[in-house]
């Protein structure tokens, strides 16, 4: 199934999924090298993977839970000091709606 | 001044705690040091000359006082610039954290601070730590010491060539893919990736949370020892952090491998990877076997399918790690702020991120969308269990794994970045560790002309004892960690 799996529509859709605003030139470029790289990846469905529980992780994790106590939080002013903008001692953000 | 920032780790420490060296005194020439080659190299993006010395002199202080000032005491250490340093900013090589300032210390930083160490800056890296060439760097490439037209490896390039060139006596880097052994084997010092869980993450800026740790790089394996010494052991702000007896890992180095079982997959030495390679990685196999271990040739078939499940995986977590990164809490904001949120944080993101950020969060968003998420994501999950499996069967007859740390000695600047994929290749003998989560360690074991070749050793879960003695024993019995790079 080699070839064009990806179009440059698919560029954009994903673009618009992860947030990431593109130029025409990178769409194009990222079209070219993202089907390379998907062909590359075809190689893993040969193996035969029917039977396999997927790892997640590999230390067998389980839940850890402890108490919920307080310590000393972090000030305003430390919290906001990376912000480019803030007002009244809250982030500003863009209009959502 | 003296050349006092040639001495290692352990020469330092004995001097300061004998009183025969100034740690001040020290850090100075180490400061001398950086300010005269680093030019060269770009091995930092920033130096914190200042607090280094009023750390330096407090330490003198104690000292003076008759006061234990800790394990590490007066080390001059350098940090990858994804570890978060309370005040010091901490880019990820990223203008999305160009003027970002880490509120808190990561635990490992904590643990080093306690001990006495002494931080002299933040080193480059391939930004948010993905790349093996440290070409991606929003602050620009690093160059290798050994031949300043060619990379360093990476992503701690950075950790790595400060060692070679003295401007470090410690380093601290990060290993989600290979990226403290590769600059570790292009560079020629001893770099080692934890096994997972050992080194609390708390505090390292995320890129691929089940495959990456933080570990020690230096220019002897009981440097490197030390480091790891001082930075492993629980963290109850990791809920990944393994809850084990801590060990002191310099009591492991000893120079004898007489019981040590090697194991050579064959599929480290097949195709993509250059004879000369291969043939330095086989002399070092003989001079081991001269000293009293065994070696077989093993297979490991599932490894063929390592890279690609390493990817899908890697470029997954990052796309959702790097969700985060708005501009709106810190980093990188536009000053078009006209549009909705989404917009604006699109936007923030087009201009914060390098080409190849963008291009692994947007890989990964694919391969988790709907549609995909079974070809791609779960099946590299399942491919990760088999070659976990193939690895605890091979280890049941073996103490150690081996092979070349990198396929292809260090190549020239410019010569694989426009082709992601030729670079990716270069993961393919450093990712499998990751994967499985098991140990390893690169140390200098030849040179090609002038190009070092690592030897990489892998061990068993948790037991960086044994993969340290090895590297300790082969260091002890070869030459090639005392070369340095004619700029030097």
């Amino acid at each position: 199934m080699k070839g064009k799996r990806i179009t440059r529509d698919t560029v954009e859709h994903i673009a618009w999924l992860a947030h990431i605003e593109l130029s025409d030139e990178e769409k194009n470029l990222l079209t070219e090298q993202f089907n390379k790289i998907l062909d590359y990846f075809e190689v893993i469905d040969e193996v035969d993977t029917e039977n396999v529980p997927p790892t997640y992780h590999v230390l067998d994790l389980v839940n850890i839970f402890r108490d919920d106590m307080p310590e000393n939080p972090m000030s305003r002013e430390e919290a906001l000091r990376n912000a480019s903008e803030k007002e009244d001692g809250f982030f500003k953000a863009p209009r959502i709606v | 001044m003296s050349r006092l920032f040639e001495y290692s780790a352990g020469e330092v420490i004995e001097r300061v705690r004998s009183r025969e060296l100034s740690v001040e005194e020290y850090i100075e020439s180490i400061i001398e040091r950086i300010r005269d080659k680093d030019e060269l190299i770009n091995a930092y993006i920033t130096v914190t000359a200042e607090e280094a010395l009023e750390t330096a002199r407090k330490i003198d202080e104690r000292i003076r006082d008759g006061k234990d000032a800790g394990r590490l005491v007066g080390v001059a250490l350098a940090v990858k610039d994804n570890i978060c340093t309370k005040g010091i900013k901490t880019t990820c090589a990223s203008r999305m954290l160009e003027n970002f300032y880490p509120p808190y210390d990561a635990s490992v930083i904590e643990r080093v601070k306690e001990e006495g160490a002494v931080i002299i800056g933040k080193t480059n890296m391939d930004e948010f730590a993905m790349g093996s060439s440290t070409e991606t760097s929003y602050f620009g490439v690093t160059r290798n010491p050994w031949d300043l037209a060619r990379v360093p490896g990476g992503s701690s390039g950075g950790s790595a060539a400060a060692l070679v060139m003295n401007e470090a006596t410690l380093a601290l880097g990060s290993d989600t893919g290979g990226s403290i052994r590769c600059p570790a084997s292009y560079c020629s010092i001893v770099g080692l990736k934890p096994t997972y869980g050992l080194v609390s993450r708390y505090g390292l800026i995320a890129y691929a949370n089940s495959l990456e740790q933080i570990g020690p790089m230096a220019r002897t394996v009981y440097d490197c020892a030390l480091l790891l010494t001082v930075i492993s052991g629980f963290d109850p702000k990791d809920s990944t952090s393994a809850n084990l007896p801590c060990k002191d890992y310099t009591t492991y180095l000893r120079d004898d491998v007489e019981d040590i079982r090697v194991s050579v997959p064959k599929e480290f030495l097949g195709e993509g990877v250059d004879d000369k390679v291969k043939d330095c990685m086989w002399r070092a196999i003989e001079k081991l076997e001269e000293l009293g271990a065994s070696y077989r040739e093993v297979s490991i078939p599932s490894l063929k399918y390592a890279l690609p499940s390493y990817y899908i995986i890697a470029m997954s977590e990052a796309s959702s790690n790097l969700a985060r990164y708005d501009g709106i809490r810190y980093g990188f904001k536009t000053s078009e702020s006209e549009g909705d949120w989404s917009k604006v944080y699109s936007r923030n993101r087009r201009l914060g991120f390098g080409l190849e950020v963008r291009r692994r969060i947007m890989l990964g968003t694919y391969a988790l969308s709907a549609g995909y998420y079974n070809r791609y994501y779960i099946k590299a999950l399942k491919i990760r269990a088999l070659i976990r499996r193939e690895f605890e069967e091979t280890f049941k007859e073996s103490d150690v794994m081996m092979g070349p740390t990198m396929p292809v000695p260090p190549f020239k600047i410019g010569e694989r970045i426009n082709d992601p994929l030729s670079l990716y290749m270069c993961d393919l003998l450093t990712v499998p560790a990751n994967l499985t989560g098991y140990p390893a360690i690169s140390v200098p074991c030849g040179f090609i002309g002038d190009l070092p070749v690592g030897l990489q050793i892998i061990g068993k879960p948790f037991d960086e004892g044994t993969i340290l003695r090895v590297a300790y024993t082969f260091e002890r019995n070869t030459d090639f960690h005392k070369r340095r790079p004619c700029i030097f």
